[in-house]
């Protein structure tokens, strides 16, 4: 059954207390601070001209009627940006991507011209006074077609080129190709294996959406060369030496501000064209530039996610003991490869397909194509490909269960890695930190009464009624990550915490992540409440300001807790030691004849003799004996030993209208396994949320394209997100595995409801018709969708 | 283009504006008047993060022209708490976590605002339908609808 929030007493609300979140009192009282929301004075407006087709060469621009616009100051264009060598920018996946159209135009939408105004409303104006001639190409939408022999060439400027950032090319349109696992022994395993299956799994393309779009102000100041930059990135420090780099502006004189964020999923993680013709225009201007983009812009030109076409294939004895996995991938990262994954990871973390499962031998291959549709490739509330991976084997799952006439609970119990296995290492090569599935699915199982579920779905069929019932169980890989695989353009995968302890006691920390909703203000306070004995209350954190933080490669792929929570509670210790020494001193003991309890230092047999970390915090601003410096500070640059691998089991049970093809979610239980739980009441909030967005994606959202590349869902019209009324109740539960090696046994949560919401959804609508014999069905599930599989079973009839 | 001279009552305040014919209340509010608690969130009247309450119904300030709010009396989420004290609506969304990243929140206040004034003690079912002009990506709405039902039982207690 579903558990509420538990209600820890804590004297100083930490680890464990469902607290209330600090940062709540100023987004109540409309006192947040979005980038758009900041008003520098002499701020102007850039906005863009965007193509109208998919495909095209540019044959010209003309901004003359544009600049005698009254307003316009500007027209920026790729010949403008040419000299400065900006009308291209490197990607984080080892490519580039046009800042601006370069001759050609490869997607709808994309920016062609850069218009700056007086106000948004002249911009506006301006854009449709900017007249561009093209000439149409023929476009490639789907991205299987990518590699045909006659398949238009989308990226001219790679003509002859057949190495790219990941080895060879091996047509035109290919970016990448990606192998792991061992071919020959996998090959071996399917030819004697006595029973095999196969099926085609898309995973649609969607977008992440937050509800706050894209944007930035940069302000550049000619005086003194600095140039600061608000914008909302998840990641600002990469940001910060990615515009470092670009411009030639020197790191130290570059500031990037990420304010309050409305919203990431993902979306936010990347450098868009827009942050870089508003950093030119402020500095060619002299005057702050702010670009916000609009939704169809969001949309349609800034990131995308999945677009990952799947051929899943098992190889098991009788039993449904898995033998081998073999998984062929065909991945669409649309016109410029700007997937924003570890560099050396061009397919992400993929590898971890294996999912909860203990699998002799496996084989992944990833093929990379350009199309004609937006770059992207972000992770929408995921760790680094870990939906699509886990998305396919838990399809693969069900499609072997079905094969076999096993229920779907069984045949993941018979395959899962047993809790005495780990640490475990797969075989593709991770090494999963801790998990112990079975009791996580027993105490599912148990909690929704599946035996009786299964009866009333058999009840249900004899008398016409599709009720569907979907297990799903899922581990991630998140926390990237260790920097002996994991950067990002050379920069290792850290993460940062500076404390300073106050002479009266409280505390600033500040931290190179960023929260766009998380709560980090709240659970990073408790972290450091736990270790120092000081109330979270008087724990203040800040994020997003690289000129105060230390560097940090910001939030996403879940890795703030795993990261950046291990850098806090490790700058707490190192404040603890040096508050040891002080008190060591203070009461004139050795160091080692203190013990820590609670929020003190006491003396070994003399319960009486303490001192508290507030008096040892004015004594560190105080005469001390020599050999100790003043001061109450650590800074912990965090380089993680490993992933963390959360986990968890979620069921869904589906009622679907047999004549228009609604699915109806009666139910949904989610057990969450993240290790420690820092604040009960935030995690909820956190799986809530993430299980609405694995509704969207599994039920509604796609971003779909006509067949001359005109993005058809690019407004809320189009692009489903649910409301209050589609959402149902969401009934959590949780189990805790500790991570071994994170420094509080802490693995992540975000993102595990929508890693493993999708799959559970997915196969609970699927499930509904596995007595017609229906094995995969492709997402999203709409209404149209199903009640097409309906018309054609003729259960309509 | 010629502006044109709007009163309006924004929070019990009374504010003359010049402003374009065209320009939309949001950007009234948020640029004119500095309030920039009330956002923008998809320009076509779907996400409601702009949703402010305009002659005591919720109104959706992106597709209204600030000229159409001549003489109107509108609150925002700037004027929901009174001399400090906050409201119950605002009580709750802090108490049962109805908010993560805050972007909804001030669209989302004020409808349940105007909603408990509609029907003071709403069914969840009442609460769902009452806030489906208003789209959240954070909460998946379950303690949205648990700060509504706070705010109910608190109101109805006063």
């Amino acid at each position: 059954m579903a558990t509420p929030a538990e209600e820890i007493k804590d004297p100083v609300d930490g680890i464990g207390c469902s607290r209330k979140r600090k940062e709540d009192a100023r987004f109540i009282q409309g006192k947040g601070n979005y980038t758009d929301d900041l008003k520098l004075p002499g701020t102007v407006f850039g906005a863009f001209v965007r193509s109208p087709i998919a495909h095209g060469r540019v044959v010209s621009i003309n901004k003359e009627p544009a600049l005698a616009h009254p307003g316009v100051l500007a027209v920026l264009t790729a010949e403008d940006l040419a000299p400065l060598s900006l009308h291209w920018m490197p990607t984080l996946a080892g490519d580039k991507q046009m800042v601006l159209a370069d001759g050609k135009v490869c997607f709808q939408q994309q920016e062609v011209a850069f218009v700056i105004a007086e106000d948004r409303y002249v911009a506006a104006d301006a854009i449709e006074l900017v007249e561009v001639e093209y000439e149409e190409l023929p476009v490639i939408i789907d991205g299987r077609r990518a590699m045909d022999d006659d398949a238009p060439v989308i990226r001219d400027d790679l003509e002859g080129q057949t190495e790219g950032a990941h080895g060879e090319r091996i047509h035109a349109n290919h970016i990448f190709r990606w192998d792991v696992g061992d071919a020959e022994a996998t090959d071996k395993a399917f030819d004697t294996a006595p029973i095999t299956v196969s099926e085609d799994i898309s995973y649609q393309r969607v977008h992440p959406c937050p509800l706050e779009t894209c944007g930035c102000v940069s302000n550049f100041d000619k005086i003194s060369g600095e140039l600061t930059v608000y914008l909302t990135s998840q990641a600002p420090h990469v940001v910060r030496t990615v515009v470092s780099m670009l411009s030639g502006i020197a790191e130290s004189k570059v500031h990037v501000i990420a304010p309050d964020i409305g919203g990431g999923f993902g979306n936010k993680v990347g450098v868009y064209p827009g942050y870089v013709c508003a950093i030119v225009g402020s500095i060619v201007l002299g005057r702050p530039v702010k670009w916000i983009e609009s939704r169809v812009e969001n949309l349609a030109a800034t990131a995308f996610a999945r677009d990952y076409h799947m051929h899943g294939e098992i190889a098991a004895d009788e039993n449904g003991r898995i033998q081998a996995l073999r998984v062929n991938v065909l991945a669409d990262h649309g016109a410029f490869d700007a997937c924003a994954d570890p560099s050396k990871f061009p397919a992400g973390l993929f590898s971890i397909v294996t999912g909860s499962y203990d699998i002799p031998s496996a084989f992944a291959r990833v093929d990379g194509v350009y199309s004609n549709k937006a770059p992207g490739g972000v992770a929408y509330r995921c760790s680094f490909r870990v939906t699509e991976a886990s998305y396919l084997i838990e399809r693969m799952m069900d499609v072997l269960a079905h094969k076999l006439g096993v229920d779907p609970a069984e045949i993941r119990s018979r395959n899962f890695i047993k809790a005495e296995q780990f640490p475990y290492t797969s075989c593709l090569g991770w090494e999963y930190d801790s998990g112990d599935y079975h009791t996580a699915m027993n105490q599912a199982l148990e909690a929704v009464d599946y035996e009786g579920l299964r009866k009333e779905q058999a009840e249900k069929r004899a008398n016409g009624d599709l009720m569907g019932i979907g297990v799903a169980f899922f581990t991630e890989i998140v926390g990237a990550g260790p920097t002996k695989n994991c950067d990002i353009l050379g920069i290792g995968m850290i993460d940062s915490c500076e404390i300073r302890v106050h002479p009266t006691g409280s505390v600033i920390a500040r931290l190179g992540t960023k929260s766009q909703g998380q709560g980090h203000e709240t659970t990073y306070a408790q972290i450091i409440a736990t270790e120092l004995g000081i109330p979270s209350d008087d724990i203040q954190i800040e994020e997003g300001d690289t000129a105060t933080a230390p560097y940090g490669l910001g939030t996403y792929g879940s890795r703030s807790t795993p990261v950046g929570g291990a850098a806090a509670a490790r700058a707490a210790r190192k404040v603890k030691d040096k508050a040891r020494k002080i008190a060591a001193a203070m009461m004139e003991v050795s160091p080692a004849d203190l013990d820590w309890d609670t929020d003190r230092f006491i003396v070994k047999g003399l319960p009486d003799q303490s001192r508290t970390i507030k008096e040892i915090a004015m004594a560190a601003y105080q005469h001390l004996p020599e050999g100790l410096e003043q001061g109450l500070e650590a800074v912990e640059y965090y380089d993680p030993p490993n992933f963390t691998y959360p986990f968890g089991a979620y069921l869904c049970v589906v009622d679907i209208d047999r004549y228009t093809g609604e699915v109806k979610i009666r139910r949904f239980y989610a057990l969450d396994d993240c290790g420690t739980r820092i604040n009960p009441m935030i995690i909820e909030g956190q799986v809530h949320g993430g299980l609405t967005e694995a509704l969207a994606i599994a039920l509604g959202q796609e971003l779909s394209f006509d067949e001359d590349g005109n993005i058809l869902s690019a407004s809320f019209m189009d692009y489903f997100l649910p409301t209050a009324v589609e959402t149902p109740h969401w009934e959590t539960d949780f189990t805790v595995t500790p991570s071994p090696h994170h420094p509080i046994g802490a693995k992540g949560v975000g993102e595990s409801p929508n890693v493993g919401g999708v799959s559970a959804i997915s196969n609970a609508v699927i499930d509904a018709f596995a007595h017609k014999g229906v094995t995969h069905l492709q997402m999203p599930h709409t209404a149209y969708s199903v009640w097409k599989t309906i018309n054609e079973l003729g259960i309509n009839q | 283009m010629g502006k044109k001279l709007i009163s309006m009552t924004v929070n019990g305040q009374t504010h003359e504006v010049a402003v374009e014919p065209r320009q939309l209340l949001i950007h009234t509010l948020r640029e004119e008047l500095g309030l920039t608690g009330s956002h923008i969130g998809c320009e076509t009247s779907h996400c409601g993060a702009c949703t402010v309450d305009f002659n005591g119904e919720s109104v959706k300030s992106c597709t209204l022209l600030a000229v159409q709010a001549d003489g109107a009396d509108i609150l925002t989420v700037e004027g929901l708490a009174n001399d400090g004290v906050l409201h119950p609506v605002q009580e709750g969304f802090t108490e049962k976590h109805g908010l993560q990243c805050g972007f909804c929140t001030p669209g989302m206040m004020i409808r349940a605002y105007r909603l408990l004034q509609e029907n003071p003690n709403p069914s969840e079912e009442e609460i769902r339908t009452g806030i489906s002009g208003n789209l959240c990506r954070c909460t998946g709405y379950q303690n949205i609808v648990r700060a509504v039902q706070y705010a109910a039982e608190k109101l109805s207690a006063e």
